[in-house]
This record gives C-alpha cells, sequence and structure tokens, in this order.
C-alpha cells in the first residue's frame, strides 16, 4: 500500500517532470494570525497594529457605515472595504519600521484624519 | 506700467521677479507655436469655503481679502484658474449647493471675467460631482490659449481619486491631435504622481495620465490638494502644487499626520496665497510668482 508520504513524493517528481513546481502543497502553510479592522468615519478601530517581521496575518476588514479604503503604501496593499462585506487581505511584512495606512476613498468632512499606524517588529 | 518694458520686466523691476522661478520644459526655440504671444494667468486653490476653525479665523475673509489682491494686479491676468475644494465639503446636499452659490458670488467680483474651475473632492466625491457641475458645469475639459493648449482633469469626482478609463480615453483622443512639441498645460486637483500615498497625496491611475502625456515634449501640470507650494519633474513634466486659501498643510513627511498648521497671529494668513503664471509660450517656460494674500503694495 503507498503511503501518503509516498503520493506526495510521486507528485513531487511529477511536478518536476511537468516542469513546474508542486512544492507549496507540500510545505505546510504557517498559521495566519486573523487581525479584525473596523473602518467607520473617521477612523480605524484598532488604529495601532503591531506584527513581527515574516509573520503572516489575514486583515478581515468591515465597514459600518459608508464605502471606504485600506491603503498601506509603504507594502503596495491596498482595498475597497465594503459596508456588509468581510474583506480579507493576506500579508506579510517584510521590513520593520513604523508604517501608515490611510483611507484613501474620501468618505466626507474627517477624511483626512483617517489613518493608522502599522508597527513592524523584528 | 510703461508700455516699453514687458510684464517680467516689470515684476523685476518691482522685486517680485525674486519670489519667482522660471520653469522651462524645453530648450528656448523648440516649441514654435504659431500665432503664441505671451501672457499671465493667476492661480488661486483650495479656497475651502465654509470651512470653519482654529486654523483660520478669518475663514470668511480670506477669500475676499485674495479676490481684492488679484483685482489690484497692476496689469490683469488673461484668465484665472481655481483648481479644486473652492467649497469645504459638508454631508447636507443643501448645504452644499449654499456653499457653492456663496462662493461663486465672492469670485464673481473678480475683475477678469474668465474664470476657469476645477473639482476637488470637496466639492465632488460624497456626490459624484452632481452638485458641481449645477454651478461650474464640465468637471474636466480643454481650451486653447495664445498657443498653448490646457487640458483639465478631474481626479476627484469619483471618492477613489482616479481619472477613469472614460476620461483617459478622452485625454488619449485629445492628444492625439496634438503635435508632440505644442505646449501643454494641465490644471488638476489632486498630484498626478505619487507624491505621498500615506496622506493621501496621490491619484490612483495618475501614471495612466502621464504615460500619455509622456510623449509630449512641453507638459507642466499645476494643481492643488497639497496646500503648500511644491514643486517636483516626473521624467520632462515639471509638477507645480500652489498654495491654498484656507490652511496650510505640512510638507510632506514632515509631521506624524496631515494636519493644518495651526494659525499664527504673529503672521496671519502665513502660508496662505496665490500665484501668476508668465507663459513664455515660444520657450514653453513659466515663470510662477507667488503672492501672499495681502499685498502690501
Amino acid at each position: 500500500m503507498t503511503s501518503r508520504r509516498q503520493v506526495l513524493r510521486l507528485a513531487l517528481a511529477a511536478g518536476a517532470l511537468a516542469g513546474g513546481s508542486v512544492a507549496t502543497y507540500v510545505v505546510a502553510q504557517p498559521r495566519e494570525r486573523v487581525i479584525q479592522i473596523q473602518a467607520k468615519r473617521f477612523d480605524y478601530t484598532p488604529r495601532q497594529l503591531t506584527l513581527k517581521k515574516g509573520e503572516p496575518v489575514v486583515f478581515e476588514l468591515t465597514s459600518a457605515d459608508v464605502m471606504m479604503g485600506f491603503n498601506l503604501p509603504d507594502f503596495n496593499v491596498r482595498a475597497d472595504v465594503v459596508p456588509d462585506k468581510v474583506t480579507r487581505v493576506r500579508f506579510v511584512p517584510d521590513k520593520t519600521g513604523t508604517f501608515t495606512f490611510v483611507c484613501d476613498i474620501f468618505c466626507g468632512g474627517g477624511h483626512e484624519e483617517m489613518s493608522g499606524k502599522l508597527l513592524v517588529l523584528e | 506700467m510703461p508700455s516699453t518694458i514687458n510684464r517680467r520686466q516689470f515684476l523685476q523691476l518691482a522685486g517680485l521677479g525674486s519670489v519667482g522661478v522660471v520653469f522651462a520644459s524645453a530648450l528656448p526655440g523648440v516649441a514654435s507655436a504659431a500665432g503664441s504671444e505671451d501672457f499671465y494667468f493667476v492661480q488661486l486653490s483650495d479656497t475651502h469655503w465654509g470651512f470653519e476653525g482654529p486654523p483660520n479665523p478669518d475663514a470668511k475673509g480670506t477669500l475676499r481679502k485674495a479676490v481684492a489682491s488679484v483685482n489690484a494686479l497692476a496689469q490683469q491676468p488673461d484668465f484665472i484658474v481655481f483648481t479644486g475644494d473652492l467649497t469645504h465639503t459638508t454631508d447636507n446636499p443643501v448645504e452644499r449647493r449654499k456653499r457653492m452659490s456663496e462662493f461663486k458670488e465672492i469670485v464673481a467680483d473678480l475683475r477678469v471675467k474668465d474664470v476657469r474651475f476645477m473639482p476637488g473632492e470637496h466639492d465632488a466625491s460624497l456626490d459624484s460631482g452632481k452638485a458641481y457641475k449645477e454651478f461650474f458645469g464640465a468637471t474636466y475639459y480643454t481650451f486653447d490659449h495664445k498657443g498653448v493648449h490646457f487640458i483639465a482633469l478631474d481626479n476627484v469626482s469619483d471618492p477613489r481619486a482616479i481619472i477613469g478609463e472614460e476620461q483617459l480615453a478622452w485625454l488619449a483622443a485629445d492628444l492625439k491631435e496634438q503635435r508632440a512639441d505644442a505646449p501643454i498645460v494641465v490644471l488638476t486637483h489632486r498630484p498626478l504622481f505619487d507624491l505621498m500615498p500615506q496622506w493621501d497625496w496621490a491619484t490612483r491611475d495618475g501614471a495612466k495620465a502621464l504615460d500619455l502625456l509622456m510623449p509630449y515634449k512641453n507638459v507642466t501640470v499645476f494643481y492643488g490638494h497639497i496646500h503648500q507650494e511644491h514643486h517636483q519633474m516626473t521624467g520632462h513634466i515639471a509638477h507645480h502644487a500652489a498654495k491654498g486659501l484656507m490652511f496650510p498643510l505640512p510638507a510632506p513627511g514632515s509631521q506624524p499626520n496631515r494636519a493644518p498648521l495651526p494659525w499664527d497671529p504673529a503672521q496671519p494668513y502665513k502660508g496662505l496665497g496665490f500665484r501668476s503664471v508668465d507663459a513664455e509660450v515660444p520657450q514653453a517656460a513659466y515663470e510662477i510668482t507667488e503672492y501672499p494674500v495681502i499685498r502690501s503694495t
């Protein structure tokens, strides 16, 4: 009887022969921390996030009122945050420091103040 | 003003040339627009009519003072442009229209009657430009003046700060009609390049507009949004941000957030003002002179 490990090895060999890579299917995915962020005119909750460099996370973004943006320009990460919907964004910080995330969809009189900080530690 | 000297010479004699800067987009003699003639226009921006708060204790008087200062210019400009955020945003559609009506009434006092308007996100983003169009007409358009092709771009009516495919197609079609060396001036509200996306000082698809403009040798952009003078090149395209007329904002990245700079009672209206732009058409060069809200002369 073929073991599960042997099946994976065969799959890897087949993938290599086909010129592709199946490594992503056999390497265990690190567990992703889920971080819920709620946007509400004109603030994010929480407005400060702390992550470790290399730590994979999933942002679960929701809006309590109107359409918002979530833009983390230093990592080229952005998403529309739509009311009555959970928007999921996978993110792995690859550098340390303090970075700004900002609403980039004009949402009214306090739009210019709507931002938060991301602290990435070593 | 004596008729034997031109406006540039006059500015230098008046000592205003020291605050003016010449920005040339091409070597002298490259452009040769038929029927071209030097002229100047005035840019006002970010008047935010309707704003109230400590950053400007004279919120109801500043625009009127600026209008008076423009009217006092010894030689009147050929035309005047307002590069957006004419009014401060409000959720109330009735109040929005009231502010636009009041703004229009105040600027009707300008001696020069050729006035071009553009929306900012405060005017247009909450209703996709509906009220703005009722008062000021189209949000994007072109016009030609003495050999210079002006293009007003709308990067605010879509609250996502995008120009959009429809307008980009319109821009591409317009540019196809222009010579490669045509003097082109783009007027818009937000920066077309990523000046500081961390402060939302960008246009999400601005790079697409710049890609369309890149083949043209003589392109200069005048914009607002950031409430301060700022000059930057992207390739051979020069971008010049104007001061606002309600409250100044900090230099990009100079403080943790983009909160307005506080009013200084010792120097009222500091950081506010308007500018004149002298176009030397054959050279596609533009001399910018910055003026305070209240002129001392």
